[in-house]
């Protein structure tokens, strides 16, 4: 379809034509026929479904019946929505304790990782398994560690004298357990991008800084934080993406509960969508959460440009 | 010329418990499954199994169809990493190195789809899966993965940083852009080939959503899907959901301990190029 668009746009040749307009149109075939497949599919999966999204969104539907078209009334009924609402506060609890949890952690893991001591590649490695295994198993396995009659978390707190904890049954700590599996996860990621980073930073400016009489501390905090701004932007972004849409670990850990305690928004549309089965209710949350997505997003990168990071 | 041997260091101390926290649970899994009911059901909880149980296996695999799920997802990943490498890097040649008309529009609509989020897609996709017709098929746990804006993206990056005289040399012998993309242009994007290569494979392999969503035949189930739904239905039993684990889990670790400089590269470079 592309190729043909592409084509017909270029065919009708002027009468005053080049003579590379043949090869002009050549170079356009060629071009769509390298670019274009992928491009048709990576569009017609995000930004065609998008807008589709849009028109479900104005529509009262189950999926199987005719959608009635309503309006904006499901967006009116998001403001008096308070399961929306419970789950727009989990959301950002998650996102607040995971994505400094994670930066912060990476860091700090990355510091450590970067010493030249023996044994090195092998901490490196445990430091990352868990990133390569699945949030779906992830969370299987959280469940039975977590386990408050049987599990190894009770265990560990008996030893140190503590009470015995309900941790995902319980509707007060549920989310904050779902955060720390998900950190045990995901900061094998971040911990090797500010690997890789501090590899980079060159050494004659550290070099410089020690000979100028900086110890190792000031050398850390003038020298090598300032270099890693660029890799910690993009790590925010990215672990603020991730926590928006957990999904899969929620899914294996609590379905939601206890009593809807870990339930996101993401799981929300879910449920909406393929549980209860409200279609066009569902589209509208999803579209709320991505206009608020978009505007923070903007922020983020706004303020950064404005600092004259560059790491877009 | 030898290294002297390190002094101890005090980030041992350090090191040694963080590294310990992410990788007993795992362990703690592999062992599990090898333990019988028993065994589990007790506090303080067992970490060394009195022996090799193999009664979770043996039931995870005549109660559940685990060995049809490893070979779905097997064909999902594979057919996931094949069109990404084919599709992605010629998309990502055609962005870097050929000129042609509306190639600005439609790599900016490809950037672009990064920022819509998953929860927005849902609804849509599944619909239009269904009237694809290839709801409760293997296609719809693999089509969302044939290509991604960001291989698209990554192989551009690349093929930009090669030195274009090469390209060049071999136009001027007569080469066509075809041959001179597969002959002389993919062997040197090894790397980058490799890298997209894991990424998909990390990506395709633990997908839960998409199958989840379009998937309710439990005969076309991925092994996340499996997993999950087994757990469903099981939530106590688990040597054998320790055993689903073990069987979902162990072929990736498998592949990244022997591939591991390659998976730290590429999440380097997603970092960095990202």
């Amino acid at each position: 379809m592309t190729l043909t668009f592409a084509a017909s746009k270029y065919a009708p040749a002027p009468a005053a034509a080049k003579p590379s307009t043949s090869r002009k149109l050549r170079r356009t075939l060629t071009g769509w026929a390298f670019a274009g497949p992928a491009t048709l599919i990576v569009v017609g999966l995000s930004l065609f479904p998008a807008v589709w999204a849009f028109f479900i969104s104005r529509t009262k539907w189950n999926g199987i019946a005719q959608p009635t078209d309503i309006g904006w009334a499901n967006y009116e009924r998001l403001a008096q929505d308070p399961d929306l609402a419970a789950a727009a506060q989990h959301t950002l609890v998650l996102t607040v304790l995971f994505v400094p949890g994670s930066i912060v952690l990476g860091l700090l893991l990355a510091i450590a990782l970067n010493q030249r001591i023996r044994l090195i590649g092998f901490y490196r490695t445990c430091i990352f398994v868990p990133y390569v295994a699945s949030a779906a198993a992830t969370g299987i396995l959280a469940g039975y560690v977590f386990n408050p009659q049987f599990g190894l978390a009770n265990d560990v707190l008996r030893r140190a004298g503590l009470p015995a904890q309900q941790f995902l049954e319980s509707p007060r700590q549920a989310l904050v357990v779902v955060c720390i599996v998900a950190l045990w996860g995901e900061v094998g990621f971040t911990s090797v991008v500010y690997l890789a980073a501090l590899q980079d930073v060159p050494k004659e400016l550290i070099e410089a800084a020690t000979v100028d009489g900086a110890g190792k501390w000031r050398v850390l905090r003038s020298v090598t934080l300032p270099q890693l701004r660029p890799v910690t932007l993009f790590a925010t972004v990215w672990q603020t993406i991730t926590a928006l849409q957990l999904f899969d670990l929620i899914y294996t850990t609590t379905r939601g509960g206890p009593m809807n305690s870990t339930q996101t928004v993401v799981y929300y549309v879910y449920e909406l969508a393929f549980q209860t089965r409200r279609l066009g209710y569902g589209a509208a949350v999803a579209y709320i959460l991505f206009a608020v997505t978009l505007l923070l997003t903007a922020l983020v990168i706004w303020r950064s440009r404005r600092s004259g990071e560059e790491a877009f | 010329m030898r290294r002297k041997v390190l002094p101890f260091s005090a980030w041992h101390l350090v090191l040694m418990p963080v590294s310990l926290i992410f990788v007993l649970p795992l362990v703690h899994m592999v062992l599990a499954s090898f333990m019988t009911k028993a065994e589990l059901n007790r506090f303080p909880p067992r970490f060394i199994p009195d022996g090799l149980h193999l009664d979770g296996y043996r039931r995870l695999f005549s109660e559940s169809h685990i060995l049809l799920w490893l070979g779905n997802t097997v064909l999902v990943a594979a057919v996931s990493v094949v069109a990404h490498l084919v599709l992605c890097s010629a998309a990502g040649y055609g962005f870097a190195r050929l000129k042609f008309a509306g190639r600005g529009v439609a790599f900016a609509a490809v950037l672009a789809t990064v920022m819509i989020p998953i929860q927005l897609l849902m609804i849509p996709t599944y619909l239009m899966f269904a009237r694809l017709g290839i709801v409760d098929t293997l296609a719809a746990a693999f089509v969302p993965w044939l290509a991604s804006a960001f291989g698209i993206f990554l192989m551009r990056q690349f093929f930009l940083s090669l030195p274009v005289e090469l390209e060049e040399a071999a136009r001027i012998d007569g080469c066509g852009v075809l041959r001179t993309f597969v002959s002389i242009v993919l062997p040197l994007a090894r790397p980058a080939l490799a890298t997209l290569a894991v990424f998909t494979l990390l990506s395709s392999w633990n997908d839960l959503l998409w199958p989840l969503v379009a998937i309710s035949d439990d005969h076309k189930y991925t092994l996340q899907v499996g997993l999950a739904s087994f757990q469903g239905m099981r939530r106590t039993e688990w040597s054998q959901l320790m055993a689903g684990n073990v069987v979902a889990t162990l072929p990736l670790v498998v592949a990244f301990l022997v591939a591991q400089k390659r998976f730290v590269a590429t999440m380097t470079m997603t970092g960095l190029k990202g």
